[in-house]
């Protein structure tokens, strides 16, 4: 009994409260309007069913919300993102590429280059792209958003110059394991999101890089002087955040077996952004939580699918992101909840005035 | 000659835009006709105006990402109203103009009760102005209303049988005139600069900092409403796929420019010669004919690093006199 307030206490001041209340009531609603949303299928050897259609396409989000969490803790933002997606994607699929070659009779299909090796390319130019907007952050001092949106503006122009201004097709079937595989019945894409997010949570709970990030976040320029190596760690942060949208960008064009150069990870810095939001993380860094950005990821994804199975037009989907946004910023907002407090007493207050 | 140096990134500005014409004269025939050079401001008076109200914000130490959304939410409302429901012009672009106005109001209130982040903000706002498109109508709504083709169709000769400009041509370049005046001539323009050199600083010296903040953000929303109008001009439609984009063109045009990204420098000249300079290599690789139209946009990423790099340089020169 004596333990009870305690609790009651420990789970309201739980930073993945409100965001799991979000999801459990986007689910709820979902539950309600379909009634089959919940079932769950044993077919060809894996599940079907609307939930692990939504974990399925929620794992490129969350991928890239890991590393924009991260980002964005330093006190940074990133919205080159999407044109990472876009170029990475662009070189998966140039260098598998694949065409169908019968030789005795049996179809055999060949890449253009291994595929191992197509990955690591890929995976090396967003790495690339990120180690870039961290040396223009970290050491030229650019504001992250200027840094970034020099990557955004240019990185479709060479992701098209990558493809040549074409939609790259992918021919390679060993590829699409990537984005549309199954591995003990659940989609492959979901196993590598989760491994992410394992190694990260290792890496800034069980070392000392979590506390450094946080440090950088709160007060730059305190960091360095406590002797944490500040821009040494925002390079590498932006540089996995670049990866993170690689392997995303890996997702997606094996998904849809193509590279786009103009339309691939298009706006999803902001569902990224959004996401780390709605998790808990503070935009003004210091403070992040990489579950609550995975959560996040879902929220969006859940709330997409939502508005697509309901029959409402998808692009109120654009008005809801924008109503949620704005919830979400006055809620992170101490001003605003002075002003809701104000509003509630001044009322009982002003009455002997 | 001994240039002052807060006219050094200016005056870079505008020798590149001079550099750029001289390569295009060379290199290619018939670039050197003064109608090319009034093209330049023909095709991009929408980018002008919204890129002046731009200026204004990241003058002040912020940044609106909803201008694109705000243009194409003003293009589809005009259409809808002419074309569907048969407004007057006198009628509907006033009532358009008032819209983005209050819509950058609303967003710059937030921005300044709530102490919200500008980014996340207005990003909001980018959001909720391409949603509202989409229900207004999801397709495109073209513009054959008389009095709207007439307006939208009318040149302007500079001399009888000379080059021409068109109406919105010349309301962007009225729009600079007035930004200049607004910027440097009066006590609102002061300080935005003031804000943007330091909001605290501006504080202590009692300037109107919250009513100038929430204002700011009100013009940006007027310039992207009427940069919706002038684009409907150009395009005579409207579409929610309308200027994608457009708030990073111009951001990169105000950055070109030479305005600084932390606020409390830069002229409003500058930003006219930055949308000219994307004017100008946009010409170049159409003349050129055989670039393909996204270097384009990696020449821009390429130039807005630099600008940025040479502004960062700048700062670091300034810190130890100031």
């Amino acid at each position: 009994m004596s333990n009870t307030p305690s609790l009651v206490k420990r789970v309201q001041a739980h930073p993945l409260l409100w965001p799991v209340v979000t999801l459990v009531l986007i689910l709820m609603v979902n539950a309600s309007l379909n009634p089959g949303f919940w079932m769950l299928q044993w077919r060809d050897g894996h599940l079907y069913g609307s939930v692990i259609d939504i974990l399925n396409r929620a794992a490129p989000l969350m991928l890239v919300s890991l590393g924009m969490t991260l980002v964005i803790a330093t006190r940074g933002i990133d919205i080159s993102v999407g044109a990472t997606v876009a170029i990475s994607a662009a070189v998966a699929a140039l260098m598998v590429g694949g065409k169908l070659v019968i030789t005795d009779g049996v179809a055999q299909h060949v890449s253009r280059f291994p595929m191992w090796l197509a990955i690591v390319c890929a995976l090396l130019t967003a790495l690339a792209c990120g180690l870039w907007n961290g040396v223009l952050v970290a050491k030229i001092g650019l504001q992250p958003i200027i840094a970034t949106l020099i990557l955004m503006v240019a990185g479709r122009g060479v992701a098209q110059l990558l493809t040549d201004g074409q939609i790259v097709t992918v021919y390679y079937p060993p590829y699409f394991f990537i984005g549309s595989g199954y591995l003990w019945g659940l989609p492959f894409a979901l196993f590598i999101a989760g491994f992410v997010y394992l190694l990260m949570h290792l890496a800034v709970t069980r070392t000392a890089l979590g506390l450094f990030i946080q440090a950088i976040g709160i007060n730059p320029a305190a960091a360095r002087v406590a002797g944490v190596r500040e821009r040494l760690i925002s390079i590498c942060v932006y540089a996995f955040c670049g990866l993170t949208a690689g392997i995303a960008g890996l997702i997606i064009s094996s998904n849809v077996k193509s590279a786009d150069g103009n339309n691939a990870g298009n706006l999803l810095e902001l569902d990224a952004i959004l996401a780390v939001t709605l998790g808990g993380t503070l935009l003004t860094g210091g403070r992040f939580t990489l579950a609550g950005s995975m959560i996040g990821a879902l929220i969006i994804q859940t709330l997409t699918s939502t508005i697509y199975s309901i029959g409402v037009p998808p692009e109120i989907n654009l008005v809801v992101k924008a109503a949620v946004v704005f919830v979400v910023m006055l809620m992170q907002s101490a001003e605003f909840r002075r002003a809701v407090r104000g509003w509630v007493v001044r009322p009982a207050a002003g009455s002997h005035a | 000659m001994k240039l002052q140096s807060k006219y050094i990134p200016l005056a870079a500005t505008i020798s590149l835009f001079a550099a750029m014409s001289v390569f295009g004269a060379v290199s290619y025939t018939g670039f050197l006709s003064p109608q090319v050079f009034l093209n330049l401001l023909i095709d991009n008076a929408f980018l002008v105006i919204v890129a002046v109200g731009m200026t204004f914000v990241i003058l002040s130490g912020g940044i609106d990402l909803s201008v694109g959304s705000v243009v194409a939410l003003s293009t589809i409302v005009l259409a809808k109203l002419v074309q569907h429901l048969h407004w007057d012009l006198m009628a509907a672009i006033p009532l358009v103009l008032c819209m983005g106005t209050l819509f950058g109001a609303f967003m710059g209130w937030l921005i300044q009760r709530f102490r919200l982040q500008p980014f996340i903000v207005t990003l909001a706002g980018m959001f909720l102005a391409r949603g509202l498109c989409y229900l207004i109508s999801i397709d495109s709504i073209s513009i054959t209303d008389e009095a709207y083709t007439v307006l939208a169709q009318t040149r302007l000769h500079l001399w009888s049988g000379g080059p021409m400009v068109s109406i919105s041509a010349v309301l962007a370049l009225a729009v600079l005139a007035a930004a200049v005046f607004v910027a440097h001539g009066t006590e609102f323009g002061r300080t935005v600069y003031a804000i943007g050199g330091s909001e605290h600083s501006a504080v202590l010296m009692g300037l109107p900092v919250a009513r100038t903040n929430v204002l700011v953000y009100a013009l940006s929303g007027f310039c992207a409403a009427l940069g919706g109008v002038v684009f409907t001009f150009y395009m005579l439609s409207g579409y929610g796929l309308h200027a994608v984009g457009l708030e990073l063109d111009a951001i990169a045009a105000v950055v070109i420019g030479g305005t600084l990204l932390s606020g409390g420098v830069g002229y409003m000249v500058g930003t006219l010669f930055g949308v000219l300079t994307l004017g100008v290599i946009q010409t170049l690789i159409m003349f050129d004919g055989s670039l393909s139209s996204w270097w384009t946009r990696i020449v821009i990423g390429a130039l807005l690093f630099v600008f940025c790099v040479l502004q960062r340089v700048f700062e670091a020169g300034r810190k130890p006199g100031a």
